[in-house]
């Protein structure tokens, strides 16, 4: 059973499986966002109340389950790392850090257009924004730590405590609207009763999940590719990866 | 033990304190984190007296009022056990209307009135095409409100 999990943790596979699975996430991830985009702007009615300005949604609430589930993701790798000493693990983690900062980003700045004409604020100090700030810092702080040593081990390892200490934020940013009162709306979809919001309105922003969950994975396989050349430069197994391709 | 193990153990337990740590935190500071504060805790004293806090609750049917001329709304804010009347004047956000949700920032005048300096509009989790609201409207669903309120604030807005 361990036999794919040695295998998978040698630099010259890894590199190897990420360059074939890129382009099957890659285009499946196109063209779902396509469809969700053209589902998300012109299929779904207009809110109620909100009217158009609820599509931002469309764009939001992807970003902001993958800033998420990113952080956890690099938490996870971090903690393989450190504890079984896997050089890959510890890639894997640096890799996710500016894709989940970026999306962190995108979310701050949705929710802010979104916030202005409808709450009728650009910012508050809310439990919920406030946490997704955090969660920001926190990315920008595990890169920096990471950037301020010079020996890729020792950053590893400083880095991989950041990143699991930085897991705690996590529950606080999802549950923070059920938790304290709070401006931003409580969950739509992930709760146990049924979702609320109109099945018209639902199917576009799944698919949209979906892409942007498989953009991720697309985008995941380049940083690891060039992660494990910026580790392995002196390897010999990339002259032959060169002779190959 | 292993020293594979060990480490699993002590990151484990790293964890489990900065967890711990955490929460023992947020329920310290339970109060300062809270953003607004219910009608209910404001008649209860809760609330500060002469500082800047913010109120959260639903604008009641029926109570906005607002003289002609003037930039100065009054409306009674629920949380379906106390109320309080809210005083703002100035531009009310697009979502402000009777049946919604809003959260005002201000300070509890003497005679009871909550003197708003900023009102915002709290949006619920439901989202609905118009159709589907005017059909659980018919049937008296409470969810869906009715945006009286806003017209009548976007005619008399300057």
């Amino acid at each position: 059973m361990w036999l794919w999990f040695h295998k998978l943790s040698s630099p010259p596979h890894a590199f190897r499986t990420a360059g074939r699975l890129r382009p099957w996430f890659f285009w499946p991830a196109v063209l779902l966002i396509a469809i969700g985009t053209f589902g998300g702007l012109v299929l779904a009615p207009e809110d109620y109340q909100q009217k158009d300005a609820f599509r931002i949604l469309y764009v939001h609430v992807p970003s902001a389950s993958l800033s998420l589930m990113v952080y956890v993701a690099m938490a996870v790798g971090a903690a393989i790392g450190l504890i079984w000493r896997m050089k890959l693990a510890h890639a894997f983690a640096a890799a996710c850090a500016p894709i989940g900062a970026w999306f962190t980003v995108l979310t701050l700045a949705t929710g802010s257009i979104y916030g202005k004409p409808m709450w009728g604020t650009w910012w508050e100090w809310d439990p919920r924004l406030t946490s997704e700030l955090i969660l920001l810092f926190l990315y920008l702080g595990y890169m920096a730590l990471r950037a301020s040593f010079d020996d890729t081990q020792r950053a590893d390892r400083a880095s991989a405590i950041l990143a699991i200490v930085g897991v705690v934020n996590v529950p606080i940013v999802k549950y923070s609207v059920v938790w304290w009162n709070s401006l931003h709306q409580g969950p739509s979809i992930s709760k146990l009763s049924a979702p609320s919001i109109h099945g018209s309105m639902l199917w576009p922003l799944l698919v949209m999940m979906l892409g942007f969950v498989l953009y991720f994975a697309a985008v995941m396989c380049d940083r690891i590719r060039s992660e494990i050349l910026r580790r392995e430069r002196n390897a010999s197994w990339l002259s032959e990866i060169d002779a190959e391709t | 033990m292993t020293p594979r193990r060990r480490r699993l153990i002590l990151v484990g337990l790293m964890l489990l304190g900065v967890a711990g740590a955490v929460v023992l935190a947020l329920t310290a500071f339970q109060e300062n984190l809270l953003y607004y504060y219910t009608p209910t805790q404001v008649s209860a004293g809760e609330a500060p007296r002469d500082r800047v806090f913010r109120v959260g609750g639903m604008v009641t049917a029926g109570s906005f009022k607002r003289e002609p001329g003037s930039l100065e709304a009054r409306f009674v804010l629920t949380d379906y056990e106390n109320d309080i009347v809210v005083s703002y004047t100035g531009v009310l956000p697009d979502l402000f209307r009777e049946g919604q949700g809003i959260v005002a920032r201000g300070k509890l005048g003497a005679d009871g009135v909550f003197v708003a300096e900023e009102v915002l509009a709290k949006h619920d989790e439901n989202y609905m095409p118009p159709d589907v609201a005017d059909t659980l409207r018919k049937q008296g669903d409470k969810r869906v409100t009715t945006p009286i309120a806003t017209s009548t604030v976007e005619n008399e807005a300057p």
